[in-house]
């Protein structure tokens, strides 16, 4: 049940990332990256990081992809135009690089060693709970935690200062 | 595993259809509600005391034109009510009904499913349902319906923030996300022990408005009024996508309501709930409708809110607010503890 | 909290029965209803007079400044979120009582950083609206 589930998940969410490539329309391309959250979700949640999973769809799918979709129709993205590059030589290039990339990848997958997925009802052991990830975050992890209130002080500065460049 | 999935598929079969009825009533409860207090009857002929006219509105919306403006892009056009309906009905399954009833000899949870991040599943879903109203607004192809989507969805996301923060203290109090939990938490003083009288009367406040203003309700309707900008998002929709509309919204109304009693009223909780299990049905509907009829109520007692004064509102006004929520919260339970 | 993952398995059999319901409402009038399109009826709306310009010209950048903002903030929130779950148990668990003032003041000082976020956004002005 589990295994039907995950392949239908990991086909759906592939199958979407192959559409952000294969649409002209930008705001197709945007709404394809939201299916690809989604699913990316719904697999975390098989994985036990259900909170995760959750914020995923809250900050991601929730907020930047709504960020990108502002952004697409303020700005009225044309459709794309298939173009030609100028150098040819490149695309000779375009087929041993992908080779190399499934080569990695396979190599990666026969190095990573299966581990025991605790059992669904196991929540001594859950490390994806809200509590956990709590708990965790603000012991083991606190430096970072503390760290990210400032990069998003400087996020906010940022975008005030990018965004208003041209009016004062 | 297959008597579980037996029983899921009925009770998400029993509360869609328990769902939409609300929903289509809801109409008629609003369109009456809003005749008395413009001393008038509302619609009375059809059926006893007009309780057939959603039938009567939903036949003729079935067989009216489907126009699909030349100029619009076809499949966001077609698709955008869904992202609105959609994410509104799934959030049902999470909402605790009732306690436990045993019926045909099996105990039955008054609930679809429960989970430890329920209440960030209802965010989740708050989140998703911006897009509707964006492509709305752009895939129409009409400047109104434009400027209506994008501000609307501005406004939304907006008073997310507020939502989300003003659960925050919800979250203090209970320790938990999962909304069986967070019930099962307001049941000391005889069943009277909810949060908003224990803990979150700012919170409720707070979480009340910025449902408001999620489900585009006066007063913070301005993007959908219609002397502002024709229809707002929905002006070039008509038949059922424009219905789709509606339902997503007065089921946003309905959810709203549904989690507002849930996190802050204590759910089905009240005087009585352990001898007589049935009764938290009765109780939790209640509240339910107390609150769906305060929100008709609003809707036709305060102007609307400019689109300045609102952005204002909720950025300038509610967030702080809710801010300092947590904080006081959070420093009463330190020190309480 | 105890739960088990099955317990997500109704989220799947909503959205398939609510698609299932809105594609339902999207095919009927297709079935049902009559399709005479003229060109009056396909243009824009426009209260009645005809339609000037595209509808598809740029709009203001404050909405751009309105959604990344909320973007940031919604990250402050989702730190709040694992903080406040944890903090009711930190303060009841005898284990945990050495770090309850800690556990306290760290989200008090992420809060201050972010309310110096706050303050500037309001002095700089992104919510004056003046439509």
């Amino acid at each position: 049940m589990e295994k039907t589930l995950f392949i239908i998940f990991a086909v759906v969410s592939v199958a979407a990332a192959l559409n952000i490539l294969l649409q002209r329309n930008p705001l197709h391309s945007a709404l394809s990256l939201v299916g690809t959250l989604i699913t990316l979700s719904a697999l975390y949640v098989m994985l036990r990081a259900q909170f995760i999973a959750a914020i995923q769809i809250i900050v991601y799918a929730g907020a930047i992809m709504v960020l990108f979709v502002f952004v697409i129709m303020l700005l009225n993205a044309p459709k794309e135009a298939s173009y030609i590059e100028k150098h040819k030589a490149l695309r000779f290039l375009a087929i041993p690089l992908a080779g190399l990339l499934i080569a990695e990848a396979f190599y990666v997958i026969r190095l990573v060693k299966p581990i025991e997925m605790p059992a669904a009802d196991d929540s001594a052991q859950a490390v994806g709970t809200t509590f956990s990830v709590g708990t965790k975050l603000f012991t083991d992890y606190l430096l970072p935690f503390e760290v990210t209130s400032v990069l998003i002080l400087m996020a906010i500065v940022g975008a005030m200062v990018l965004a208003r460049r041209g009016e004062d | 595993m297959t008597d579980l999935l037996l029983e899921w598929t009925i009770k998400i079969a029993v509360i869609l259809g328990a769902l939409l009825t609300a929903v289509a009533y809801a109409v008629l409860l609003e369109r009456r509600i809003m005749a008395f207090i413009q001393l008038r009857r509302g619609p009375n002929r059809v059926g006893p005391f007009g309780l057939l006219q959603p039938a009567a509105d939903g036949l003729k919306l079935i067989f009216k034109e489907d126009i699909i403006p030349s100029q619009a892009s076809k499949l966001l056009y077609v698709i955008a009510p869904t992202f609105l309906l959609i994410p509104s009905l799934m959030i049902f399954i999470v909402i605790p009904f009732g306690s436990e009833i045993v019926l045909f000899g099996r105990k039955i949870a008054l609930q679809v499913t429960h989970f430890d991040v329920g209440l960030l599943y209802v965010l989740a879903l708050g989140s998703v349902s911006v897009y509707g109203i964006a492509l709305a607004g752009w895939s129409s192809n009409n400047k109104y319906s434009l400027m209506g989507g994008l501000r609307a969805s501005a406004q939304m996301i907006s008073y997310e923030l507020a939502l989300g923060l003003s659960v925050i203290g919800i979250l203090i109090q209970s320790g938990s996300l999962d909304l069986v939990e967070i019930v099962r938490s307001q049941g000391g003083w005889n069943g009277l022990q909810w949060n908003v009288f224990v803990s979150q009367p700012l919170g409720f406040l707070i979480f009340f408005i910025a449902a408001l203003a999620e489900a585009n309700r006066t007063p913070f309707d301005l993007p959908e009024a219609d002397s502002e900008l024709v229809a707002g998002y929905h002006t070039e929709y008509s038949s059922m996508k424009f219905v789709m509309f509606q339902m997503g919204e007065y089921c946003n109304l309905i959810a709203a309501a549904a989690i507002s009693t849930t996190l802050f009223w204590g759910g089905w909780m009240g005087p009585g709930v352990e001898a007589y299990p049935a009764l938290s049905l009765v109780y939790f509907t209640a509240k339910v409708f107390v609150f769906v009829f305060v929100f008709i109520w609003i809707r036709f007692t305060l102007p609307r809110f400019r689109y300045d004064q609102l952005m204002r509102f909720g950025w300038r006004v509610l967030l702080p607010l809710a801010i300092l929520n947590i904080i006081i919260t959070a420093t009463v339970k330190l020190l309480v503890s | 909290m105890q739960s088990s993952t099955t317990n997500y398995l109704p989220i799947l059999l909503i959205f398939l029965a609510a698609t299932a319901l809105a594609s339902v409402l999207i095919l009927l009038p297709r079935l049902l209803a009559r399709s005479r399109p003229t060109e009056t009826k396909l243009q824009p709306y426009e209260c009645g007079v005809e339609p000037v310009g595209s509808a598809r010209e740029r709009q203001s950048v404050k909405f751009y400044l309105v959604a990344m903002i909320f973007l940031l903030f919604d990250i402050e929130a989702v730190f709040l979120i694992p903080w406040a779950v944890a903090f009711p148990h930190v303060l009841k668990d005898p284990a945990y009582s050495p770090l309850k003032y800690v556990f306290y003041g760290e989200m008090m000082v992420f809060m201050v950083v972010l309310l110096v976020g706050l303050l500037y956004i309001y002095r700089k002005g992104i919510i004056e609206w003046n439509r």
